[in-house]
């Protein structure tokens, strides 16, 4: 059952992206529609899979690699739905799509560890892990936006825009986005803290040093750009590093936090 | 029944001879039912824009028709009408045409299906928009919107003016509530600050050697004068700096504007440099934030649209051939046989 949502989700961003492309490639791109239905329809057939999956783990299906990244890409397609259209933001679905499809690849082909399912009845570190990843379903997102920033203003500079400048919306726009996720994200990463120290996780650990590494640098980025430290450019360019750089170390992280038993 | 189109557009007439034959919208009903009078004339529709004077009509005799409004025409403008006329199905290939912007004198420009649209509302008004008429209005406003959101006919900006314009959208989003700084008040950027200004541009501040001559067009377009020697002290509010001086060297350069861009809270700033010679180093556009585009690179971007609609073309003609078809189809289907070519 779990399979046959992934084996609905997967081919809806699959065409969502494709889509996009070869509207883009024949010139006959219209903004939005397709490419949010499309990952409109794939969010609800992978959320409908991570229900099916917390169902039979009892718990918030974060247990695994494959769980986390399922579930962050999940959060991030999640985050367009609800934030591409308020920003108006054409094309954003072309670059959310592969993302979240590419998370969703590696976790079908990263083996399964049944040997780390979690058993936890604390509804406080199930909200804590859950709101961490939507909050990184944010940062993805402001990755994503910053990306499309830097495209955006490559071509302004190169002064020989390309077809695409045409469709991606002004920097501006995509600047205020990036600003608007970051904040989004650090205040659910945040929150996800207040729920942890409810549930009186210890801080210790390579894991929660690296949220708290994480969340500190997050901040600084947002106190930088609100003190105007930081241009567009930088702004964009941080927040899509950062981003990297998490989905870099995710496997590391995971991996020391729930050691291989013997 | 027959469709007759018959007029005059920028390729047959100049403009000393168009504008003796444009009809104003005040007289468009008493020219439509003189046009109606004609014998054998059903019904009629008149297009009047700068750049052509076209009558589409439904008519059972085309060749009366014809001779009854070059004769109308003459008389309007004093001289023989030079017309070029077309019949079904050459007529609703050219209204096709027309409305979807093939026909004029910048292809793909989207103005033409407004006037077109007032053009059947005035005949509808006025009662000679025959069914075949409405029909056929009807149709070419659908051809025009296909071609529109189908082809990229209408993509990209095809002047200088609207290549600032189409710029400053990508890097400001709107632009109301921007400023604009004008160096050097030249024709050129004039007509770039009234683009600019037509899309909701705040301010203008214009500033000249001549401090005369930039208050003569800061009172034209509505903004305020600055001596040339105060612009930097303005400089850190100013989103769009236009310049057109006749500096033999450049004026804007990297050391210049490094220290007044940290003054401006990390706002973008587009540099349109209007001036030959240059007034700006190219190499401020390496700085953070700064957009440098000249004469050549805008008059490039134009070019470049202007090259994409031209290759669009073919696939608009076989767009409008379809069309043309189906209206086709519809004539026949009420009328039986469509009537011979008129020529």
């Amino acid at each position: 059952m779990e399979s046959a949502a992934l084996l609905v989700a997967l081919p809806c961003y699959l065409f969502g992206f494709g889509h996009t492309l070869f509207a883009l490639g024949a010139g006959r791109f219209e903004p939005g529609r397709f490419n949010f239905a499309a990952i409109a329809l794939g969010a609800a057939a992978q959320g409908w899979y991570l229900f099916l999956l917390g169902t039979v783990r009892h718990a918030c299906p974060l247990a695994t690699l494959p769980e986390v990244l399922s579930f962050l890409g999940w959060s991030i397609a999640l985050m367009y739905l609800v934030i591409g259209p308020s920003y108006r933001l054409s094309l954003m679905g072309a670059f959310t799509a592969p993302l979240v499809l590419l998370l969703q690849i590696a976790a079908l082909l990263l083996p399964a560890r049944p040997d780390v399912a979690r058993r936890v009845s604390n509804p406080w570190i199930e909200a804590h892990a859950a709101l961490s990843l939507v909050a990184f379903g944010a940062f993805g997102l402001a990755c994503v936006a910053g990306l499309m920033f830097l495209v955006q203003e490559g071509q302004l500079k190169s002064r020989q825009p390309a077809p695409i400048f045409h469709h991606l919306p002004p920097i501006s726009v995509l600047e205020e986005a990036v600003r608007g996720l970051l904040r989004t994200g650090f205040l659910i990463l945040t929150l996800s803290f207040a729920a942890g120290w409810f549930a009186r996780l210890p801080v210790s650990g390579m894991k929660s040093w690296f949220s708290l590494s994480l969340w500190a640098l997050y901040g600084a980025e947002l106190l930088a750009a609100r003190a105007r430290r930081l241009s567009g450019r930088r702004l964009a360019t941080v927040s899509a590093a950062t981003f990297l750089l998490v989905l870099l170390l995710l496997p590391v992280i995971q991996n020391l936090s729930h050691p291989r038993t013997p | 029944m027959n469709i007759l189109c018959a007029g005059l557009n920028h390729r047959i007439a100049h403009l000393d001879v168009r504008e003796r034959f444009a009809v104003r919208d005040s007289e468009m009903a008493d020219l439509l039912g003189r046009l109606r009078a004609i014998e054998g004339v059903s019904g009629a529709v008149m297009l009047s824009t700068c750049n052509r004077v076209e009558l589409y009509a439904s008519s059972l005799c085309p060749m009366r028709a014809l001779e009854g409004f070059r004769e109308i025409l003459s008389e309007r403008g004093g001289v023989e009408a030079p017309l070029y006329h077309h019949s079904t199905p050459q007529a609703v290939r050219h209204l096709f045409r027309v409305a979807s912007g093939l026909d004029s004198m910048v292809i793909g420009e989207t103005e033409i299906l407004g006037q077109v649209k007032k053009a059947y509302s005035l005949a509808s008004d006025a009662g000679t928009a025959t069914r075949p008429l409405h029909r056929l209005f009807q149709h070419a406003f659908r051809v025009a919107k296909s071609v529109r959101t189908e082809t990229q006919i209408t993509s990209g900006p095809t002047s200088v003016g609207s290549a600032a314009v189409e710029l400053a959208g990508k890097i400001f989003g709107s632009l109301a509530g921007r400023s604009v700084m004008i160096l050097g008040a030249g024709e050129i950027s004039e007509r770039t600050a009234r683009s600019l200004q037509s899309r909701g541009v705040r301010s203008v501040i214009v500033s000249n050697r001549t401090y005369e001559r930039a208050a003569a067009l800061a009172a034209e377009i509505g903004g305020m004068a600055l001596h040339f020697d105060h612009w930097e002290k303005s400089f850190p509010d100013v989103d769009i700096l236009i310049s057109s001086t006749h500096a033999p060297s450049a004026i804007l350069t990297p050391d210049r504007l490094a220290p007044l861009l940290r003054l401006r809270g990390g706002r973008p700033l587009f540099v349109i440099d209007l001036a030959v010679p240059r007034d700006a180093d190219p190499a401020i556009n390496d700085l953070d934030g700064v957009f440098l585009y000249d004469i050549d690179s805008l008059e490039q971007i134009a070019a470049q649209s202007l090259s994409v609609r031209r290759r669009e073309v073919d696939r608009c003609e076989h767009l409008i051939e379809e069309h043309v078809g189906g209206f086709l189809g519809w004539m026949r289907g009420i009328h039986g046989a469509v009537a011979p070519r008129l020529t």
